[in-house]
């Protein structure tokens, strides 16, 4: 794998040179290095990591899990896809298990998502069954810990 | 009563550690950015921790065997022969000791008549010249040199033996040089120790933090030194586990079995929460450990360069988590550059010396902390080598 990508996934706001300095590698390389992750589509974006807890405009977010009949062409894909594409819709995975597929949805209100879901969503031909699970608080986004540990108590110097 | 007089007088020869001082000053200072600590900056990982936790909810808060808990002796057996290509006997040659300090209590304790003499390579941690001390036997240093990596080499170790010589301590990755030995010289290393029948503890601790994908060699996996080597090893770098005392010697049946002499009457056992722990992380904790090791790695290259882009040449370290830049060009001694750099910039970093006067004119900054804070303690080190060299 590139020797950027961890890094950036680590941090994407790092500096190209802090970067080149943490990878041993020139600064100029880098910078191509990025500039073709993003031309390949493999860096898709850059997004801030946020506490929804913390934040005054108040979001609603739910998990929707999806049933559906496969279409004769295309299959589950052209059916999640279709699903994706609403801007309600922040996450589509394909599942295994008792439903097909896992859908995250966001909106201002709760009336405003079951609305989605019982207006949009499932009365998409092929739908057979949703179930919407509303989400209530968060602990962890992204892998990030939202309570977050300080840091261990060490001694100032050590052998 | 003046009790000075009844302090034993080997006790009292031995000098303070050499960053006792530099402690207390960086105490009574705020803002300062530490790259003083030899030890993790991650909590212990979660799976770890909760295996403690368990442990004690569980009850288990009697002591254990002498020796350390079966089951632990028996997966530090399958650890070692896996990545260090060594068999042990759990249940007469592995002994779980309160950390490698213990372990090399314990090994030259068992080992040592008074007047033995133990070589070591210099600089090397701070315990190595007092722990010989304190078992009656006289330390004979070795030193290394900036011009090799701070390797020990063969030539200079054999210009040391005299018909004293029992003990060969030696810690690749090395604290606070970030040295490792090739297999190479190891080879030629191992070969005086046979010659001279010398015992060889080898602190390996931060094995595991080996970067750029080197492999590491023990020597007790060289042909003909298993029999002759104490082959130390423990918890606290690899796992961030530091602070729950833990770690171990593998050793032949006789030599263990004197060890365990020495710890039944000192210490009886090690920690019970911190042996069940310890369990979890070798059965489980793989994962975490590449994880910090990646982080260690980035951060290594990032300080390496910023060093050396500062004209204070820095060899690249292939392990442990420390680089040991030379200073020279400063015109300051080493205690001189890390004390007016601690009062004029808040950054602290621990003298050369401090780990043995071979460590002149080197300073040792530990990259155990974050990269955010590595980058203002460079900038820091920047302006002081400037203000310095003006």
């Amino acid at each position: 794998m590139d020797k950027i990508l961890p890094l950036l996934q680590h941090n994407a706001r790092a500096s190209i040179a802090d970067l080149a300095k943490s990878a041993n590698l020139s600064e100029a390389d880098v910078a191509a290095r990025i500039a073709r992750l993003e031309d390949d589509g493999v860096i898709l974006g850059y997004q801030a990591i946020v506490d929804p807890q913390k934040v005054a405009r108040e979001r609603v977010t739910a998990v929707i899990e999806v049933k559906l009949t496969p279409e004769r062409e295309g299959g589950f894909d052209k059916m999640a896809e279709r699903i994706a594409r609403f801007p309600e819709v922040q996450g589509c995975y394909l599942m295994s298990g008792g439903y097909d597929l896992l859908v995250i949805v966001e909106g201002r209100t709760l009336n405003e998502v079951a609305g989605f879901v019982s207006e949009k969503l499932a009365t998409i031909k092929g739908v057979v069954g949703t179930g919407t699970h509303f989400r209530l608080k968060a602990y962890k986004e992204n892998g990030v810990e939202l309570k977050r540990e300080v840091g261990p108590q060490r001694l100032a110097i050590s052998p | 009563m003046n009790l000075t007089n009844h302090i034993a007088s080997h006790v009292r020869g031995i000098p303070r550690s050499g960053i006792r001082d530099f402690f207390e000053i960086v105490q009574s200072m705020q803002d300062v950015i530490s790259l003083g600590i030899g030890e993790p900056d991650f909590h212990t990982p979660w799976r770890i921790r909760e295996a403690a936790i368990y442990s004690l909810e569980r009850g288990h808060t009697g002591y254990t065997s002498n020796l350390g808990l079966p089951k632990l002796r028996e997966r530090i057996a399958q650890y070692v022969s896996k990545h260090f290509r060594v068999g042990y006997d759990p249940a007469t040659e592995i002994i779980v000791t309160v950390g490698v300090s213990e372990a090399i209590d314990l090994a030259l304790r068992a080992l040592l008549n008074p007047g033995d003499e133990v070589l070591y390579h210099e600089p090397c941690y701070v315990s190595y010249n007092p722990s010989v001390v304190l078992a009656h036997g006289v330390p004979v240093a070795v030193p290394t040199h900036a011009a090799d990596n701070f390797r020990m080499t063969a030539e200079e170790l054999a210009k040391k033996i005299t018909p004293r010589s029992k003990v060969l301590m030696m810690n690749f990755p090395c604290n606070p040089t970030g040295a490792t030995q090739t297999r190479e010289e190891l080879e030629k290393i191992a070969r005086i120790c046979i010659e001279n029948n010398l015992v060889v503890l080898t602190d390996e601790i931060y094995s595991e933090l080996t970067y750029d994908g080197a492999t590491h060699t023990s020597i007790a996996s060289l042909p003909g030194m298993r029999e002759r080597t104490v082959f130390l090893h423990g918890f606290s770098k690899a796992f961030a586990m530091t602070g729950f005392r833990i770690g171990y010697a593998c050793a032949p049946a006789p030599l263990t079995e004197a060890m365990m002499r020495v710890h039944q009457y000192a210490i009886l056992c090690a920690n019970t929460m911190a042996q069940d722990a310890a369990i979890e992380a070798l059965e489980s904790g793989d994962n975490d450990v590449a994880m910090m090791r990646k982080e260690y790695e980035a951060r290594r290259n990032f300080i390496v360069r910023s060093f050396n882009d500062l004209g204070l040449p820095c060899f690249t370290p292939l392990g442990a988590f420390y680089v040991f830049p030379d200073i020279r060009s400063t015109g300051l001694t080493s205690r001189e550059f890390s004390m007016g750099l601690l009062e004029k910039k808040k950054v602290a970093c621990v003298p050369g010396t401090a780990f043995g006067a071979s460590g002149e004119g080197h300073i040792r900054c530990s990259y155990a902390t974050s990269l955010e804070k590595i980058k203002i303690a460079m900038t820091r080190i920047a302006e002081f080598v400037a203000e310095v060299r003006k």
